[in-house]
């Protein structure tokens, strides 16, 4: 593979905008973005890939928002980031079989806060005013055609983690009408009353509890988990699922999913050659673990309810990376 | 148009499917509605296991022991009404396990902090040096997310789908 270790700061160096559709390219390390009315073609040494642009911002807007996330974001086969919680790759055909063969393969690693500036940067010129790549694909524009106003709202939203759990005071709160979060259409036909809390004098801190439904059925963002409850390192999220997760997401540990409404089906590929494994199909009250040896898609027909457990021990990557840990959560001898 | 959001219950679910060349043990694919349907109220089943954290489902019917644990817990309510009843631990009833649920031998001693009834979409903080007790009248189900702890009960074998 070729790989260039770039520890040193690197910014993104911006283009004139483009004198036909107006939109500027931009140089970051050896990549270079440019978009198109259809389409982001990436350049590296050796090797460029085009990507519809629909996907590429879904893709990118969600990245920055996750801060990198766990392991591996795929924006398609070729394409994606890795985060090393500090400094994070980008590559070109570095988990693709065919760039691999012919060496045109490429990966480059950057500071954090470089790759989210550089990313900011192009989505930002990117998005025109209309279009909202964290919207369901029902709930908002095109991203297609020439450069018009840009979006005005904030590029990432949503992804405010709650430090105990959502509600408490002093932490993050739910969604409501008076947040700007009506329930979504889909999620109309549900009751959504509070549950009945009666505190002790002196324990109005301690007697807490709120409607998780609720908070998700107001989600004005899809595919983008929140953390709600938090138990040492363990972390609950929920998100409201619809359409397909613009990425594939090769975790770099065991992750659960519980699937709370609705149904979500998943591809599952093997995690370094991109191979199929096969479906899985879940439906309200199924569980299932995400093994940290695949890549997995999903498809919500209907919006949905997910919940996802994460471990958020530091360090946990290294040990499953090395073999310390076997990629799968439950070992033979709990059969 | 309008849609039909589709939430399982012990009466009424649908299993998804899981069709992978893989071993199907690595993904220990279940279904909490269908586990309640056939365990003992209250047995806490793990569900979802990460190292030293888990998820556990319980059919909750009738009074539950009185638990506590070193560590905060959840409790998110997928059918039914419960009822969650607080007291503060006195400081010879805090927990000596390092993690996970574990039932108190007596009626808690320490002040009554209060209650919660939660139905289904509720989620409850389990606080941190509390002693709680669920209640409900009709069969229900709750989720935990929680630690591994002695109240946990593994029977992956019996809840997953193997082929």
């Amino acid at each position: 593979m070729n790989t260039e270790v770039t520890p040193e700061k690197v910014s993104v160096i911006a283009s004139e905008p483009d004198p036909v559709l107006g939109y500027r390219s931009f140089q970051f390390g050896e990549f270079k973005f440019t978009r198109d009315a259809y389409f982001v073609h990436i350049e590296w040494p050796k090797g460029v890939h085009t990507m519809e642009v629909d996907r590429f911002l879904r893709a990118m807007v969600r990245d920055i928002g996750w801060g990198f996330f766990y392991g591996w974001i795929f924006f398609d086969d070729v394409f994606g980031t890795q985060n090393h919680y500090g400094t994070v790759d980008i590559y070109a055909g570095a988990y693709s079989k065919g760039h691999k063969d012919t060496g045109v393969d490429y990966l480059e690693t950057y500071n954090t806060d470089d790759v989210r500036v550089a990313f900011e940067t192009i989505s930002t010129n990117w998005i025109n005013e209309g279009y909202d790549p964290l919207s369901a694909p029902l709930e908002t524009g095109s991203p297609l055609g020439a450069k018009q106003q840009e979006a005005s709202g904030p590029l990432i939203r949503g992804f405010e983690p709650a430090r105990r759990m959502l509600g408490l005071a002093g932490d993050v709160q739910p969604r409501s009408d008076e947040t700007g979060h009506p329930i979504n259409r889909a999620f109309a036909d549900l009751d959504y009353d509070l549950p009945d809390i009666e505190a002790e004098p002196g324990f109005e801190e301690q007697i807490h509890a709120i409607n998780l439904f609720d908070h998700i059925a107001r989600a004005d963002v899809t595919w983008n988990p929140s953390f709600t409850s938090i138990t040492r390192a363990c972390i609950c999220c929920v998100t409201s699922e619809e359409h397909m997760l613009p990425v594939i997401h090769g975790n770099d540990r065991n992750e659960w999913f519980i699937q709370l409404t609705d149904e979500i089906h998943w591809n599952i590929q093997d995690k370094n050659s991109g191979n199929p494994r096969g479906r899985i199909v879940m439906k309200s009250g199924d569980i299932c673990a995400m093994p940290a040896d695949i890549r997995h898609q999903g498809y919500s027909p209907k919006r949905s309810m997910l919940m996802v457990l994460e471990n958020g021990t530091p360090g946990l990557e290294e040990k499953y990376a090395t073999g310390e840990l076997e990629p799968f959560p439950i070992t033979a001898s709990r059969w | 148009m309008s849609y039909k959001t589709m939430v399982g219950s012990l009466d009424s679910y649908e299993k998804g499917s899981i069709e992978l060349n893989d071993d199907l043990k690595h993904y220990a694919f279940s279904n909490i509605f269908e586990i309640c349907n056939s365990s003992s109220p209250y047995e806490r089943i793990m569900v979802a296991s990460n190292l030293e954290y888990c998820a556990e489902v319980t059919r909750a019917e009738g009074a539950s022991p009185w638990y506590t644990a070193p560590h905060d817990e959840f409790a998110i309510v997928m059918e039914g009404e419960i009822e969650f009843e607080f007291y503060q631990l006195e400081d010879d009833e805090k927990p000596a396990n390092e993690a996970g649920a574990v039932r108190l031998a007596a009626d808690p001693k320490g002040k009554r902090m209060g209650k919660v009834t939660a139905r289904r979409g509720h989620e409850v903080l389990l606080p941190q040096g509390s002693a709680y007790r669920l209640t409900s009248a009709n069969p229900g189900v709750v989720l935990f997310q929680t630690m591994a702890g002695p109240e946990s009960v593994e029977k992956w074998s019996e809840i997953c789908v193997l082929n």
